[in-house]
């Protein structure tokens, strides 16, 4: 009894994972149709952001909810606003240029802080269920997951700027047609995209360590999420993160974590073939 | 349009060129020098790989190392058990081929977009990587070769004369050879790019709707083209494994398809002869910066490779070659004479 709990507990965390590491994506993917390729190295730098707060005694909640969002959120418009917003309508050139990026950030982060993990300790300690000791901080992400979609989802359902940034999503040249700045939505975008991948990786900080190159183990969840998930910022990564998460863990508890992610590739291969727009190219075409 | 290759005088300089470095280079260059060209050789059968499917297929192919990694550790693990090289050698064509069948089959069958492309190739490469990574107990052998995780496989064997498995090649030899595969493998993708066949592919690398509308397979046709690409970046991964008797998990790492990938965009995009002058130059320029601690070579590609897509988007050798045409046909305006090819055909 105690272990199906224990178990479950894991799936769900599993699903809160893949959608903090995917949000931030999905928002640009959603919004751009670009795949920002230096994600990874996004949330390393939301990760170093707490490490570097923390090494100056700043309170970590703090770093990791309000500081790491801003300062990685201020870097993504810097990004857009020098590089990326030079290759609108050239979105194969956009990936490239940003996985250029993603190395230059690698090689720079290595050469200042040289090339090795610095641990930070995870808060809150551990609970018993049963004869099982879980992390306590494993709720703080399936907290923050659900906060941040419901949050995205507010955003874009109730407020003016939503109201834009769905109209842009769903007809850009209409939208400037009647007014709007498309690309300054863009750059917004860009930025919250940003800002929200600096939060997952804030928040992934206490869990994986950080470390220069860490942006790689996380690039192949994310960015199958976002495409099989498809168009749909928040349905999508719903859809798809909880039914890949749910498959690799699966698999991650039969047989280890590297099968569990060849599994969640093998899984969307196959899904991708059926559905070749992502899941919400077909299903739940007009939601969120 | 593609001339005839027959009559394109560029692919007899190219193949005269080959030929030179091949038969002279060992003549005039030390054993050392010998050995590291050798590695430009191997790299660039790699980059072609790359530039063929990109450049005539119109498919971006951000895992290519996926195929370099296969055709190595295919290499390594048959050439181990064997004890003899040649057949390993047609493996590492025809595992990658076979694997690069299977993957445009669920890519291009389901009608995938570029991005998507893009990300389904790059994870793939990541994917294989990890689980390479993970093989380093002695639990994971093929035979009596050892995968060894991150450690690699060591001590693969040097290529030998075939059917003599004491024969070895000398550097000289295996440097030699290698470029006897480069310019083979040159040539065939010559010809094939000139053949109907690679014609429906430039086809529908310009107009995929129009291609299946004059009623090409366009599905088919791509994942062959995917396939042939794929084949030719497992030779170069089995090259890479004999030249270096070793072979680890690097060769499979996302640096090694964003190397690739730079080559070509340097070298320019539609040609040949761009990805092999891009490899070299840049290997070169790495091999360079490796000397000097302070900075790091991951970062300067990444430079490299954000500079080459924002300003110098078509690569060396289509802009060298506009430049040059240009001012070929400016000087033959204000020499008042006539374009040849051009005049009164129509």
């Amino acid at each position: 009894m105690d272990y199906s709990l224990v178990i479950a507990l894991e799936m769900v965390r599993a699903v809160a994972w893949l959608v903090l590491l995917a949000s931030g994506l999905a928002i640009i993917f959603g919004m751009m149709r670009i795949i920002n390729f230096a994600h990874g190295e996004f949330l390393m730098l939301g990760g170093y952001t707490v490490v570097i707060s923390a090494r100056h005694g700043v309170n970590e909640w703090f770093a990791m909810l309000v500081l790491a969002p801003i300062v990685v959120g201020i870097f993504g418009v810097l990004v857009e606003r020098l590089v990326i917003q030079r290759l609108y309508g050239r979105i194969l050139d956009s990936l490239l240029a940003t996985w250029g990026l993603s190395m230059l950030m690698i090689g720079g982060v290595t050469m200042i802080f040289g090339n090795s993990v610095t641990g930070v300790a995870t808060p809150l300690g551990g609970m018993s269920i049963g004869d099982y000791q879980v992390p306590r901080y494993n709720f703080v992400l399936i907290f923050a997951a659900i906060a941040l979609l419901v949050a995205i989802w507010a955003a874009l359902k109730f407020t003016k700027a939503g109201l834009i940034a769905r109209a842009t999503m769903q007809n850009p040249d209409m939208s400037e047609a009647l007014g709007i700045p498309t690309r300054w939505v863009y750059m917004a975008t860009f930025g919250i995209g940003s800002a929200v991948t600096g939060f997952a990786g804030a928040l992934l900080a206490p869990m994986t360590g950080v470390v220069p190159t860490m942006g790689v183990n996380f690039i192949a969840q994310s960015f199958i999420t976002v495409i099989t998930g498809g168009a749909s910022v928040i349905a999508g990564t719903l859809t798809a993160a909880g039914l890949l998460g749910s498959i690799s863990q699966g698999m991650t508890f039969l047989a280890g974590p590297v099968y569990g992610d060849a599994a969640l590739l093998l899984a969307a291969l196959v899904l991708l073939r059926l559905l070749p727009q992502g899941i919400t190219g077909r299903i739940f075409k007009k939601s969120l | 349009m593609e001339k005839p290759v027959t009559r394109d005088p560029g692919f007899y300089v190219m193949v005269a060129i080959g030929l030179a470095v091949m038969f002279a280079a060992p003549l005039m260059l030390d054993l050392f020098t010998i050995m590291q060209i050798t590695q430009y050789v191997v790299l660039s059968v790699f980059a072609l790989s790359l530039g063929y499917i990109w450049g005539f297929g119109g498919i971006l192919s951000f895992g290519q190392a996926a195929f370099f990694g296969l055709g190595a550790y295919t290499f390594a693990v048959a050439s181990i058990n064997m004890g003899s090289t040649t057949i390993p050698m047609v493996l590492a064509f025809i595992i990658p081929t076979i694997f690069g069948v299977l993957l445009g089959y669920f890519m291009f069958y389901g009608r995938l977009s570029d991005v998507y492309l893009g990300v389904v190739t790059l994870v793939v490469a990541l994917i294989f990587w990890k689980l390479i990574n993970h093989t380093a107990g002695p639990e994971y052998s093929i035979g009596s070769a050892r995968l060894g995780g991150f450690n690699g496989i060591p001590s693969i064997p040097t290529l030998h004369i075939p059917g003599d498995p004491t024969a070895w090649l000398d550097p000289g030899q295996m440097f030699q050879v290698f470029m006897g595969f480069l310019i083979v493998i040159y040539i065939a993708l010559r010809f094939l790019i000139a053949s109907d066949f690679g014609r429906v592919s430039i086809g529908i690398r310009e107009n995929e709707t129009r291609a299946s509308l004059l009623g090409y397979d366009v599905r088919k046709q791509k994942v062959v083209v995917f396939a042939i690409g794929g084949g030719i970046a497992g030779i170069a991964g089995a090259m890479w494994a004999t030249y270096q008797a070793f072979i680890d998990p690097n060769s499979v790492s996302m640096e090694m398809s964003a190397k690739a990938l730079v080559w070509v965009m340097a070298g320019g995009v539609g040609t040949l002869v761009g990805p092999i002058i891009g490899c070299i130059l840049l290997q070169w320029l790495t091999l360079q910066l490796g000397t000097v601690d302070v900075v790091n070579s991951i970062a300067v590609l990444g430079a490299i490779m954000m500079i080459l897509v924002l300003a110098l988007p078509r690569g060396i050798v289509p802009t060298v070659r506009s430049l040059m045409l240009g001012g070929y046909f400016l000087w033959k305006r204000n020499h008042g004479t006539t374009i040849p090819g051009k005049a009164v055909k129509e």
